[in-house]
């Protein structure tokens, strides 16, 4: 059965030629440890992802709140420019690229230690 | 000048354009590039498609028309992008799927959601493609004299020799091309306005209601509604998606995605302070016949002026055609993608067929909408539609086994059937006040949310697709595993 299945990842990848593990024919036959193995993944991607939400939430959707109810923050200024300009019109956009950045590399990491979890014998 | 620098952009989009067809001959190539686009050259070319009229011109008009609350759009329209980076990016490529059809035809099984959803696509890409042949036409008028009705067809004109010509791969370099050139055109100007402003004695901005956010009444309604649209909004939109899949796979898709919330970010820090210099120096542009949206490229005149001040606007007005082209471009590739391919019999000829449709249904909307709406509220109509249908579909599709085939269903036609009716409605009514009206012009916040829970609600009581532990696999495991993902693909190839 296993011997007739197609290789579907690039051929350039050292994986790709390898005999498969254990834990990647858990997944195939969607056995109850398989399942595990898949829901332990997009648990984790998905915890992360909606730990980022919920950190743009907080940021974004705070934000027009805190600028509504706390007027020396909507009237302060800073360098001479308002405050809500500087935030809105500046700052915002690094902070999202960090969050990014950060996202990529612990979205890749969870990736990694699931390719780990199931290429061991 | 003017007339110059739109025949220049014209012309390199073409040759760029042409050069790419040099290099893509079969289906794959022509509609995904053959995936083989680096994460910066890919990432210029989603930053060049996305940026369009609404951000190169309709920002700095809508800052100058109603201050710091609109300072939230271009936030979102960012934004948008780090929900679309940790929520869809890496399992929507590893979907395999071309389209947002596609997409659901591989996760639910269903024909009757792929061709809601092809349906869809096509209404989104209309809505959008009309403002910007709309907004076309105006730019044109205002900067080289031309008839006010000859705007669309030229963008059209073009578009459609570019995309006939090459498809996606030229496309998707002369999309990685328009980005710089919308950068460089909307930067190197604001370096002498800012000059001219600092000789002038570096006045400030004395109206506080203008300055300060939140002085009107269900302002607060209205901000959280359009982050929430614009932030959910745009992981739906078909022309963004389509580049997702020329990356080589999942992780880069991600790291693509990242690149690109760091080339929005950059580009967006621009508009604001046109629109802040506008308030300055031409607040009499509100209500005038040109509109706030024409303030980016009226500043050069009134604050530079002679010759250089000519120069920068014809810079100007060359990265505001570059924006009516690029995203015109990437759209009617979209629709033309899934009219020729769930409407038409599929392959290279189907397609080309298909972009008569894909353009010519908003160009002659375009030519009879006897007043324009502003660039700006169109394309959010465009964003509150792909909020409240594709952005549950992807969302609970990707992340949750339990969305059925009916579930997303019923749930496509009640967002999609609700948010249509605001927009027609708005449309058909103007702008009104009272509570009312409030809602159905900013639908998002309460269609969105209501749209998941049908979805939710109804697959709870229908049949799970028998194939659903197989695409999670699929869309969840990195590449490099070795593991049987299916054997779906998609159906032109």
């Amino acid at each position: 059965m296993s011997e007739r299945r197609v290789t579907v990842t690039s051929p350039r990848t050292g994986a790709a030629r390898r005999r498969p593990s254990p834990g990647t024919r858990e997944i195939d036959e969607q056995t109850r440890l398989g399942e595990v193995y898949m829901s332990a993944l997009v648990r984790s991607q998905l915890r992360l992802s909606l730990f980022v939400c919920t950190l743009l939430a907080l940021l974004v959707g705070g934000l027009p709140l805190l600028l509504l109810l706390v007027p020396p923050v909507r009237e302060a200024r800073f360098l001479g420019l308002p405050l809500p300009w500087l935030l809105l019109a500046g700052a915002v956009y690094p902070v999202f690229a960090g969050i990014g950045w950060w996202y990529v590399r612990q979205a890749e990491r969870n990736e990694r230690d699931f390719a780990e979890l199931v290429e061991r014998k | 000048m003017n007339l110059a620098a739109v025949a220049l952009v014209s012309l390199a989009t073409l040759l760029v354009g042409f050069y790419g067809l040099r290099l893509s001959r079969t289906t794959s190539d022509f509609y995904v590039a053959s995936r083989t686009v680096s994460p910066l050259v890919n990432a210029s070319a989603i930053g060049g498609e996305y940026l369009s009229a609404a951000s190169f011109l309709g920002i700095a008009g809508l800052v100058l028309a109603g201050g710091a609350d609109l300072l939230w759009l271009p936030v979102g329209w960012t934004g948008g992008y780090l929900v679309l980076l940790v929520l869809v990016s890496a399992p929507l490529r590893r979907s395999g799927a071309y389209t947002l059809p596609d997409f659901a035809e591989a996760r639910l099984e269903s024909m009757a959601v792929r061709r809601t959803a092809s349906l869809l696509v096509v209404l989104i890409g209309w809505l959008y493609l009309l403002s910007q042949l709309q907004a076309a036409g105006r730019v044109l008028t205002g900067m080289i004299g031309a008839p006010g009705w000859l705007g669309g067809p030229l963008v059209a004109a073009v578009v459609i020799i570019g995309v006939l010509g090459g498809g996606m791969r030229s496309i998707t370099l002369v999309q990685a091309f328009q980005y710089w050139l919308k950068l460089t055109a909307l930067s190197v100007p604001l370096v002498f306005l800012l000059a001219a402003w600092r000789r002038d004695g570096a006045p400030g901005i004395d109206d506080q209601t203008w300055l300060l956010p939140l002085t009107g009444d269900r302002q607060l309604y209205s901000t959280y509604s359009l982050i929430l649209v614009t932030f959910l909004g745009t992981m739906g939109l078909p022309h963004v998606l389509v580049r997702f899949y020329t990356n080589p796979d999942g992780r880069t898709a991600r790291r693509t995605t990242a690149v690109v919330l760091v080339l929005l970010g950059v580009f967006y820090l621009l508009p604001a302070v046109y629109g802040a210099l506008g308030k300055l120096y031409a607040s009499d542009l509100v209500g005038s016949s040109t509109g706030a949206d024409g303030v980016v490229l009226e500043l050069p005149r009134r604050l530079v002026g002679g010759v250089l001040g000519e120069v920068l606007t014809a810079l100007l007005t060359a990265g505001a055609f570059a924006a009516f082209l690029s995203t015109s471009s990437g759209l009617t590739v979209s629709v033309a993608g899934v009219i020729g391919q769930d409407l038409l019999r599929g392959g290279v000829r189907s397609f080309r067929a298909a972009t008569v449709p894909a353009l010519g249904v908003p160009l002659l909307l375009a030519l009879l909408m006897p007043t324009p709406l502003p660039v700006a509220t169109m394309v959010g109509m465009a964003f509150a539609l792909s909020a409240s249908t594709f952005c549950p579909l992807l969302v609970l599709g990707i992340w949750w086994r339990g969305l059925t085939a009916a579930g997303a269903l019923v749930g496509l036609l009640t967002g999609g059937a609700l948010t249509g009716a605001a927009v027609v409605w708005t449309v058909a009514a103007g702008p009104g006040d009272g509570w009312a009206a409030v809602l159905l012009a900013q639908p998002g916040a309460w269609t969105v949310p209501l749209t998941f829970l049908v979805m939710v609600a109804v697959s709870r009581r229908t049949e799970r697709p028998a194939g659903v532990a197989r695409t999670m696999v699929r869309l969840h495991t990195p590449e490099r595993l070795r593991l049987d993902r299916g054997d779906w693909r998609p159906r032109r190839i």
